[in-house]
């Protein structure tokens, strides 16, 4: 019924998104066994409370008394885990496949961004780190991101990922249209 | 490294693989699916979700593993969820994405990154105060669909798929 021939992202060579998205399924459930019979705890992917680690972390270079009494960071705890190593394989594992196919790109401006907003690298940057502070907040006040709630949250039936998920694009949809909406 | 490092860093090798061959990694995909013009990544998520899905809940019928649901804080997620909506469309990235996406080159990503870091930061400073208000409004716990509705896992796990199908076929003869 569906041929991953016709989907588009054929054509610039990677694979499938159906194909891709079905292996991290499997990913998925390998991932929980493994974790469960080698660490003694089902863990799910996730990817935002490594985010909160990185802070800790860094808090704790300046100021670790802070660190150290913080109810967050006591609650989170500041440690590099199975997550937080999770989060720098997926940079590697983009790095690998992207230089196996060639795909890999130095890229500075996304072509969709640099056709509505122009060529300037700081605008785009200060958007980035501005979207990524309100995005960060939103995940960890939502308690999970697209991983966390939209792949584990989902897969296990959770009620709240998928009001969640809901969530994310719902207003993700109006914003992104309202960026994007036609000049008049 | 210990275990528990060696293991995630190898699932996250695997993920990063994956997503960056299923071409999610790109801001121009990210934004494109919230402007519905391309369900590159709709296809992707849904097709881990449904497969994951009857895999995670075979296991925990066999009693292999434990399911590790989120609670269902109104507040929370209502709020939170909104939040991250907004975030995510001026970002064009979610956690996960961005740190791939520095990973194929796409460096301005890093921007992003150290943005949830910051985050992340301004999150534990504002906890106490998130904690007495936005949180503290009305929290579910940790509920599943199949008690929720007190319909069958299987059930609504079969639903969902065929959903999730009925889906992928609309998207392919709009081409989307």
């Amino acid at each position: 019924m569906i041929n991953p021939e016709q989907t588009r992202a054929s054509s610039s060579k990677g694979w499938s998104p159906y194909l891709a998205g079905a292996l991290v399924g499997v990913l998925a459930i390998v991932s929980v066994y493994l974790t469960t019979v080698y660490m003694g705890k089902s863990t799910y992917l996730g990817a935002s409370t490594t985010f909160v680690r990185a802070a800790g972390l860094a808090v704790q270079v300046v100021d670790p008394s802070y660190v150290a009494e913080n109810a967050y960071y006591v609650k989170e705890k500041v440690v590099i885990d199975w997550q937080f190593l999770m989060v720098i394989g997926i940079f590697f594992g983009a790095l690998l496949s992207s230089k196996m196919d060639g795909s890999f790109k130095l890229e500075s401006l996304p072509p969709l961004w640099e056709k509505r907003f122009g060529s300037s690298v700081p605008k785009r940057a200060v958007f980035a780190f501005v979207g990524g502070i309100v995005a960060m907040i939103g995940a960890r006040l939502a308690d999970g991101c697209p991983s966390g709630h939209g792949l584990s949250g989902m897969m296990q039936l959770s009620v709240s990922s998928f009001v969640a998920l809901a969530m994310f694009f719902g207003f993700g949809v109006i914003v992104a249209n309202f960026m994007y909406r036609k000049a008049s | 490294m210990s275990i528990d490092q060696l293991l995630g860093l190898a699932t996250g090798v695997i993920f990063g693989f994956l997503l960056q061959k299923g071409r999610v990694l790109r801001y121009d995909k990210q934004v494109a699916a919230l402007l519905l013009k391309d369900m590159t990544i709709f296809k992707f998520m849904l097709s881990a979700i449904v497969v994951g899905m009857f895999g995670i809940l075979a296991l925990h019928e066999m009693g292999l593993i434990t399911l590790s649901l989120k609670a269902m804080n109104v507040g929370g997620i209502l709020v939170g969820g909104a939040l991250f909506g907004v975030g995510w469309a001026v970002l064009g990235y979610c956690p996960g994405t961005s740190v791939g996406a520095v990973g194929e080159g796409r460096w301005t990503a890093i921007f992003g990154v150290i943005g949830m870091v910051v985050g992340a930061g301004i999150y534990a400073q504002m906890y106490p105060f998130f904690k007495s208000t936005v949180l503290a409004w009305s929290d579910l716990g940790k509920i599943g669909l199949p008690e929720a509705t007190g319909v069958n896992q299987w059930v609504i796990a079969v639903i969902f798929a065929l959903i999730t199908l009925g889906m992928f076929r609309w998207f392919e003869k709009k081409g989307l």
